[in-house]
């Protein structure tokens, strides 16, 4: 076992690095940003400075080599656009897009578990039907096609929910967050169920599939020899055998809800870092980029790392030497 | 006593092929306290008998006709709310795996609990209570602090106890036993055969057990069914059935027996496959495996009843000398 | 072949979905022709028809049955001139991950030790990335255009090409007759080409028609975010982003239409490809 978190661990830091060089590389490959920092007219001495005090006139390899050095140290850098240091500017943002995406988890989770459950408990009854004529739904159309008509619907139209900002944050720990007041809950509950309809629609198929395969099993067949209700079976039983796959996706699909969150928070002007990346793409602002790309690549491996490891601690069968058998 | 009544009874699994007829016309009754063996190859229809029973059947398998009468309530066609407060606490039911049955996510005492809740309001340290006493009474030592451990921490003989102690629970009226033994070691198989027997004796319990073994069936059954292709062909006193059977199935089986045949000879295989229950030749199924089998075999076998036992067929065997 | 058709014919549902799949793609070739408006044509555009609701009838004296953008056009025209540009995108990229894909992929299957190992630990690091994410990047370092575009929904993609052309070859690899062909003095061309190649195409099939409409679905987002086609190029994803602005001011129809032509393909060509995986599927023949 600690051979295999050892050679986890290494692997993993070698994708990190992979990564960083691929993404440090590859922005810096886009057009030169320096057009964008300082006015066409500017004298070529401020252009110097400006390219000196920005590091751009050393080779890509020693710029590399400077982020490197200045990402093993936390430093990722300054916003070009916004001057601040790119960390504390992701940082910043953090909040906004972490509680929109938990949230949407949150959602997809509550509500697709137990609506792939009964799809998969009777798979060919009407209610099943629709309910994965939902899932199907979820998985092809554009999540930016569902914010727009969730706000053309609840917004513009029934006028239930604003849409288009956070609304009022309550401030915690020197933190803003959404969920602590009604208000707050009101404006994200669409962007939250926007974000929320990929998963929704994976959890439905996942709990489905598990369901259908659990329900054949002789676990249930002897419960329900038992006496138990099918309710009871459903509750217990079957929830509890198809929650290992559950759970591993629940925890790789927060990471792409962040990446998904890109969208969402761009049509309901989030201000989390989805908002940020694409802002920062328009603007050329190369430090928040390779920051944003690196900090969401980091996230990944360590999702990916905590949900291999986090196996041997959900399945009891993989635990080991408890009690003696 | 007569505990349970069981005519004609028919189940058919209607597939888009047709209606395959795993249980096709078996009537038998079972006495309180009586052990009966129910023996066949597999796809013989034991096993949905047994299901049947607890009105199980997985589909597109249906219970079509026929009557089941346990303890003077009439089974085919109850209520599923009815079915249910029934099963498990009257009628109990034990699998083939372990391993398969009991929920691998779950513990032992967690399960249990669940099945005590299904039928008493009782309030988790009392169910819990019960289950370790069950637990103690099937051999399991230190049964209240395994309750907390899980299936895979326990030996498949200690996890096929586990299930027996979950369809005592209740103490049940019948329990139906559906190849308890087969994923055991042969040790471990008579152990759990000889308790098994002791535990329904001691409680009064009638026991019905499945399996495709005769010789585990001779060592429990007082009575014994012989399956073939959704029928029964032969049926009677263990041991008299056994010492000079009447129908040439039963005789193949016991044939294929190694302890029955010489030392040294070979054990002769019944020829040929157990026929697809989709299209059954005409007259007695058996037929075209049979060595007895002639002209009058194409069509419907009599049921010839004597002595307390049965056997359905047109050639039965006298007892050999 | 017959037999294939008739049981696919038996679900109504996707045969109505490839009806669909086949109208539009129809449509959308025969845009030039019938399309009211030339989208293009600036000089056709009057600035006073601009946002016009549908049903109007313009200066010009022609019907928007849709009715118009922000710069006056013909929606109908627009979401014709739109659908061609999707599904160009759509189906460039889906071709080309698929030749880049099913060729590691096959190359990965037969060649075996370390060049299997290395290509697949990088198709399936790849996988674990969200396709929207490196979608991102790449337009973000290459810049916009068709060329750009293309190849930010190819990287997005191929790797699931590669994985299901590994799957399939892998598993055809074990089989005797491919060992049979190996002994033989045939070309490993012959093997590939001959042998291995027909066996994978059922399932690349259905993951080339998932992924045409999930190119299409792709293309679209980023076009949304700005950060796809040109605005030369108005695909519908475009057109919809365009019309964004005036939702909030009741003018809904601009964002609309374009989206229903949109969700109407992706979700029409998702049905066809269901049907094609649960018929290539024999897990679920009865």
């Amino acid at each position: 076992m600690p051979g295999y978190i050892i050679q986890r661990l290494l692997q993993a830091g070698l994708v990190m690095l992979a990564m960083s060089a691929l993404v440090f590389a590859g922005v810096h490959a886009i057009g030169n940003p320096i057009d964008l920092l300082i006015s066409p007219d500017a004298t070529q001495d401020i252009r110097a400075a400006a390219i000196a005090h920005y590091g751009l006139d050393q080779p890509l390899w020693r710029q590399y080599l400077a982020f490197l050095g200045r990402l093993l140290s936390g430093d990722l850098g300054r916003s070009l656009v916004f001057n601040i240091p790119v960390t504390e500017l992701v940082f910043s943002r953090m909040p906004a897009t972490l509680e929109l995406a938990l949230s949407a988890v949150l959602i997809g989770a509550v509500i697709g578990v137990p609506l792939g459950m009964w799809a998969g408990y009777r798979p060919d009854s009407v209610v099943s039907r629709g309910i994965m004529a939902v899932s199907v739904l979820g998985f092809s159309v554009p999540t930016f096609w569902v914010g727009l008509i969730l706000i053309l619907t609840f917004a513009v139209n029934l006028g239930w929910l604003p849409a288009g900002s956070r609304g009022p944050t309550v401030e915690v720990f020197g933190i803003g967050w959404s969920f602590l007041t009604l208000e707050g809950l009101r404006f994200m509950l669409l962007p939250a169920l926007n974000l929320s309809l990929f998963k929704l629609a994976l959890m439905i198929r996942l709990a489905r599939a598990g369901t259908r395969e659990a329900m054949l099993s002789d676990t249930v067949k002897f419960a329900r020899a038992a006496g138990l209700s099918e309710f009871t079976i459903l509750r217990h039983h079957v929830l509890r055998l198809i929650s290992i796959p559950l759970v591993t996706v629940f925890g790789l699909e927060f990471g792409s809800t962040l990446a998904f969150a890109v969208v969402t928070e761009t049509i309901f002007s989030w201000p989390g870092v989805g908002k940020l990346i694409i802002d920062s793409i328009t603007s050329l602002d190369r430090p928040v980029m390779v920051g944003y790309l690196v900090l969401v690549a980091f996230l990944f491996v360590t999702l990916n790392l905590v949900v291999d490891l986090s196996y041997a601690l959900l399945d009891p069968r993989l635990r080991r030497g408890r009690h003696a058998a | 006593m007569t505990l349970l009544q069981v005519r004609d009874l028919r189940t058919h699994f209607l597939t888009r092929a047709g209606a395959v007829k795993a249980v096709d016309g078996v009537s038998f009754e079972l006495g309180r306290g009586e052990i009966l063996g129910l023996v066949g190859e597999s796809g013989s229809g034991k096993s949905v008998t047994g299901f049947s029973l607890i009105g199980h059947v997985d589909p597109p398998g249906r219970v079509v006709g026929g009557s089941i009468r346990f303890d003077g309530q009439e089974l085919v066609g109850l209520a599923p709310p009815r079915m249910r407060e029934l099963r498990g606490r009257r009628i109990a039911m034990v699998f083939q795996d372990p391993g398969a049955t009991l929920n691998p996510v779950l513990t032992i005492g967690q399960q249990m609990v669940l099945a005590v809740q299904a039928h008493r309001r009782l309030p988790e340290r009392d169910a819990r209570a019960l289950a370790a006493e069950r637990l103690t009474r099937l051999g399991i030592p230190e049964a209240p602090a395994r309750l907390d451990a899980y299936p895979h921490e326990f030996s498949g003989g200690m996890r096929q106890r586990v299930a027996i102690a979950m369809a005592l629970l209740h103490g049940p009226d019948l329990i139906i036993a559906d190849e308890p033994t087969t994923a055991l070691d042969v040790s471990i198989q008579a152990q759990i055969l000889v308790e098994m027997r002791a535990l329904a004796r001691e409680s009064g319990t009638a026991l019905i057990w499945i399996s495709h073994d005769l010789a585990a069936v001779a060592a429990v059954a007082d009575r014994i069914m012989v399956m073939y292709a959704g029928r029964i062909v032969e049926a009677g006193p263990v041991r008299a059935t056994l010492a000079a059977p009447r129908h040439p199935y039963t005789r193949g089986l016991l044939d294929s027996l190694p302890a029955t045949t010489e030392p040294g000879a070979r054990l002769r295989q019944i020829p040929g496959h157990t026929p697809a229950l989709l299209s059954l030749p005409p007259g007695c199924p058996f037929a075209p495996r049979c060595g007895y089998a002639d002209a009058t075999c194409m069509t419907a076998p009599p049921v010839i009843e004597q002595d307390g036992r049965m056997a359905r067929c047109h050639h039965l065997l006298e007892p050999s000398p | 072949m017959r037999r294939f058709w008739d049981e696919y014919a038996e679900n109504r549902v996707a045969l109505f979905a490839l009806v669909v799949v086949v109208m539009t793609i129809a449509a959308a070739l025969l845009a030039p022709w019938i399309a009211p408006q030339d989208p293009f044509d600036l000089a056709a555009l009057d600035l006073s028809d601009a946002r016009r609701p549908p049903g109007t009838v313009g200066f010009s004296g022609m019907t928007h049955w849709l009715g118009t953008d922000a710069q006056g056009r013909d929606l109908l025209s627009a979401i014709l001139f739109g659908l061609r540009i999707s599904l160009e995108m759509g189906v460039a990229a889906g071709a080309v991950a698929l030749a880049i894909g099913v060729t590691l992929g096959i190359l990965a299957a037969h060649a075996g030790g370390w060049i299997e190992n290395a290509v697949m630990r990088v198709i399936d690091l790849q996988l674990a990335f969200p396709p929207i994410l490196l979608a991102l990047v790449l337009v973000a370092i290459l810049g916009q255009g068709k060329l750009p575009l293309i190849v930010a929904l190819v990287t997005a993609q191929y790797a699931y090409f590669a994985r299901t052309a590994y799957g399939a070859a892998a598993a055809e690899r074990q089989k005797e007759y491919v060992e049979a062909a190996r002994a033989t003095p045939l070309s490993p061309a012959r093997v590939v080409f001959g042998h291995i190649l027909p066996n994978c195409l059922p399932p690349l099939m259905v993951v080339a028609t998932v992924q045409v409409a999930n190119a299409i679905a792709l293309e679209a987002t980023l076009s949304f975010l700005g950060l796809g086609l040109p605005p030369t190029e108005p695909s519908l994803g475009m057109l919809i982003a365009n019309g964004f602005p005036y939702m909030m001011s009741g003018r809904s129809w601009i964002s609309v239409y374009p989206g229903v032509a949109l969700i109407i393909l992706i979700v029409a060509i998702n049905l066809v490809g269901d049907q094609l995986r649960d018929q290539f599927n024999p897990r679920l023949r009865r």
